[in-house]
């Protein structure tokens, strides 16, 4: 008598398609996902507790760290939500806050080239992997201007930013940004339109609305379900509510819809870089912040729309010099947790590129 | 400034349909409320469905430890209304325990893990109240406060 | 080229003067055919290692290999002795004896394919009368040794790599055969060199230009290339069969896999592409460069459908192969029947 048997599958902390150290144990019956548990906390670092011994200045680079690929964007949440516990959002200037803009989203297409490489490079694709890290790599070369680091910038204060960026930075940015759709044409030339790709994307995984808002989807993959939600239109931080963009809007929720979020994002982002480098005034870079960062008693949660989503801090101070409690809310890790539905009842290969159009970074999964 | 919900009203109206439950906490924010801990599934449900607030969105769950007991506080969200909300629940800290709201939202379920994780508050009725980011068999709490780091 | 044949003729006279018999000289100069296959597989596979890698990075806006060499040659050395100075893993509760074997036969199958192909006019090693039949059925054994690697390696990974291997070959087998049996028809036999002749005047891909793309799909999934390399799978599998694999017996499944690709546009070209017959009657140029030319083109082809395509989930492969390439080369082989009948007819 032929039984069959299920098969548990270890997609370990090392493989090459689990975007960093994330482990799944998979059951599988035949090649179809019947179980999915996800086993995470290899690169937990203890960042909320470390904040509790670091003052707020001091806890800026570890902010860089979280997720790694954008690491403007997670610095200015950071340093946003100091502003507000010290209560000086009214009293940065004007060129700093058009700066913040444009490293925030220099950082989403930095972020956002990721995920379009990464699904390509998990579709098997390979070519699409380098033209759009070629792009990202030209982006990567802006911030190393900004920051002296690629990944790790460390360049947002309280109060402001570190330091004024020259006219070369500006002209270099104006011609990429110039130069940037005709790529962005490319990349849907390669990938989106590919039959292959479209194949084995669409239908696959879908996910409603009510399970979006139930999962606590946040950010594009929030957008590819059909929900008209953006922090920088909804409710705008900083100077975001001085410039027009369009927010686009999926209807499906399945893989496909959550790639191309991403690249009709980037155009976007394109879009406001053009603006605020069109607007941006002369004049100091930092406000007038005291020495010594002594916040008085209180919390306060601040988000702001990254590029995976909303970045959180809740920070809680008890009047000294070192913050009482950091709380990240990280919208990676939240969204994993809604991966083995996702991936119950698909195939082993349909798998992986859910878990790449989720575009996780183990760097803000585990803190 | 963030648009937030009447708490008077609210707490008025939780208060007449769930039984003596909230009260205004007065804090820095000025959205927050407290709510008893054995009635938070009721009053997460009623904020949750009430047309009146609509709150769908659970924006964020953390868990505080202060000198006299341990605050769970849960951000929450109208997508549709755009207004906040905080809800803040105290424990004792001998034996924090606090209902889990994992059949609101699911989104809950990794947090409270977290939170059980790191600082050993107890959700009851969760489905998988296992350690999430450190190893299994970790003894200790680290993020409470008697937890020292060892550099 | 007639240098070669004027090279096996005097070793047969040679090896007749020594006293030996006829067909004993046949056989000594089919074993040196065979090391000469041998030797231009190896060849190959050296020139495919180092193609692949910079033909891919062209594609990809890069350089590849360029620092050992000129244009990377010494690449392809390095690889080799890297390759060889590897530990010889044997997972632990692999059954050792198919796990060592498996390699080698898969290279010994492609090597066999080798015994019909005409590499040029009277330079092939056994001019069979069911020379075509015979590459088909070498090339269904290469499924077993895929299987063997695939299960013998105690690795839940390379399962499943052997099943969706032994899955797609054995679905792709049917449309290959009848893609073939077009070209079969209009020649009349399953002679190697009777083909080539035939394709004197026309070369048979004008008529048969859908067997043509059939063979070529079929083809490509039989040899496992992209986009149907499923079985090594690469980013779900990791590496499919061969992910217990190290130093030599890697290597020879590597090379297995080139000898392969060599192997089949060998016969893309002898039965689509005119085989040594020279276009356009530059007869100048021998008939063995025209046919490593013609190989050298497909081989291209093969290059950049990998690298530009990304890869078929396998319920998509079963679908694609069953319900459209096997119609699709059936109502082929109607319409060339029907076709050969309309123009007997006509020709009286």
């Amino acid at each position: 008598m032929l039984k069959t048997q299920e098969l548990a599958l270890n997609m370990g902390p090392v493989h090459p398609s689990t975007h960093g150290v994330y482990r799944c144990v998979l059951t599988l019956d035949g090649e179809y996902i019947q179980k999915a548990v996800n086993h995470i906390g290899y690169l937990h670092r203890g960042l909320e507790k470390l904040a509790e011994s670091r003052t707020y200045n001091q806890f800026i680079p570890y902010t860089d760290r979280l997720d790694y690929c954008s690491g403007l964007a997670n610095e200015l949440a950071y340093v946003m939500a100091v502003e507000k516990l010290l209560g000086i959002e009214e009293e940065i200037p004007e060129r700093a806050q058009y700066l913040r803009v444009i490293c925030a989203e220099l950082q989403r297409l930095a972020s956002h080239g990721i995920c379009v490489g990464s699904f390509a490079l998990d579709i098997a694709g390979s070519t699409g992997f380098f033209y759009s890290f070629r792009e990202r790599d030209r982006v990567l070369e802006l911030i190393t201007r900004i920051g002296g680091n690629r990944l790790t910038p460390n360049y947002m204060r309280m109060g402001g930013v570190a330091w004024d960026l020259d006219e070369d930075f500006f002209k270099e940015l104006k011609q990429l940004m110039d130069e940037f759709p005709a790529y962005l044409d490319e990349y849907d030339g390669l990938l989106t339109g590919n039959e292959i790709l479209q194949t084995r994307s669409i239908g696959v995984a879908p996910v409603s609305k009510e399970m979006a808002l139930s999962y606590g989807f946040t950010g594009p993959n929030l957008r590819a379900c059909g929900v008209d939600s953006d922090l920088r239109r909804d409710e705008p931080y900083g100077i975001y509510d001085r410039f027009k963009f369009d927010v686009p809007v999926c209807k499906n929720g399945d893989t496909f819809d959550r790639f191309c979020m991403r690249i009709r994002e980037m155009r976007e982002s394109v879009k406001i870089i053009q603006q605020a480098l069109k607007d941006i005034p002369e004049g100091p870079v930092m406000a007038k912040v005291p020495k010594v960062i002594k916040p008085p008693v209180g919390e306060v949660f601040h988000r702001i729309e990254n590029a995976k989503g909303h970045l959180g801090f809740h920070l809680v101070s008890d009047g000294s010099t070192k913050p009482y409690r950091t709380r990240i809310y990280s919208p990676t890790f939240v969204m994993l947790g809604a991966f083995p539905e996702m991936a119950k009842g698909t195939h082993i290969m349909d798998a992986v590129l859910i878990l790449a159009s989720i575009d996780i970074v183990l760097g803000e999964v585990d803190r | 400034m963030d648009k937030i919900v009447n708490r008077e009203a609210l707490v008025g109206e939780l208060n007449q349909k769930l039984g003596n439950c909230a009260e205004i906490f007065e804090d820095t924010t000025n959205q927050s409320i407290k709510v008893k801990a054995d009635k938070i599934v009721e009053v997460m449900r009623e904020l949750r469905d009430n047309p009146t607030y609509e709150l769908n969105h659970i924006m964020n769950l953390s868990s505080v430890e202060y000198p006299e007991n341990f605050t769970v506080v849960y951000h929450l969200n109208s997508l549709t209304y755009l207004h906040k909300l905080t809800v803040k629940v105290e424990v004792e800290k001998a034996n924090p325990q606090v209902p889990s709201i994992v059949s609101l939202w699911n989104a809950a379920d990794v947090m409270e893990r977290e939170a059980y994780d790191l600082m050993g508050i107890v959700f009851t009725g969760h489905p998988n109240l296992k350690r999430i980011l450190l190893a299994d068999d970790f003894v200790g709490y680290p993020l409470r406060k008697d937890f020292k780091l060892q550099a | 080229m007639q240098i070669l044949i004027n090279l096996a003729d005097g070793i047969r006279g040679w090896i007749i003067g020594m006293g030996l018999s006829d067909t004993s000289a046949e056989m000594i100069l089919t074993a040196i055919g065979a090391l000469g296959a041998v030797i231009f597989i190896l060849l190959h596979v050296i020139i495919l290692l180092l193609a692949e890698r910079r033909v891919s990075a062209a594609f990809q806006l890069r350089r590849g290999p360029n620092r050992l060499g000129p244009l990377g040659i010494g690449q392809v050395f390095a690889d080799v002795v890297k390759t060889l100075a590897k530990e010889d893993i044997i997972p632990a509760g692999a059954d050792k004896f198919v796990f060592k074997i498996a390699s080698t036969t898969l290279f010994a199958t492609a090597l066999l394919a080798y015994a019909v192909i005409p590499f040029g006019d009277g330079m092939i090693i056994q001019n069979l009368n069911i020379g075509i039949f015979y590459f088909i059925a070498i090339g269904s054994t290469a499924t077993l040794s895929i299987l063997m690697g695939g299960f013998a390696s105690n690795n839940k990974y390379a399962l499943i790599g052997g099943m969706r291997a032994v899955a797609q070959m054995i679905s792709y087998e049917v449309p290959m055969v009848f893609s073939l049996l077009g070209v079969v028809m209009l020649t009349g036999s399953l002679k190697m060199s009777d083909i080539v002749m035939a394709q004197k005047d026309m070369w048979f891909i004008v008529p048969q230009f859908i067997a043509f793309f059939v063979y070529y799909i079929a083809a490509t999934a039989e040899i496992n290339r992209a986009p149907f390399d499923l079985a090594e799978g690469e980013q779900e599998l990791i590496a499919g069969y061969f992910i217990e694999y190290s130093g030599i017996r890697w290597a020879l499944f590597m090379m297995a896999e080139y000898a392969n690709m060599v192997a089949v546009s060998a016969i893309a070209v002898t039965l689509f592409l005119g085989g040594w017959n020279a276009p356009f009657g530059l007869t100048f140029i021998p008939g063995f460069v025209w046919f490593l030319i013609k190989i050298y083109l497909m081989l291209f082809t093969f290059l950049w459908v990998r690298w530009t395509f990304p890869r078929l989930r396998i319920d998509h492969l079963m679908h694609f192969g069953w319900k459209f390439l096997i119609p699709v080369s059936l109502a082929n082989i109607v319409v060339t029947g029907i076709g050969i009948y309309v123009y007997r007819m006509i020709t009286g």
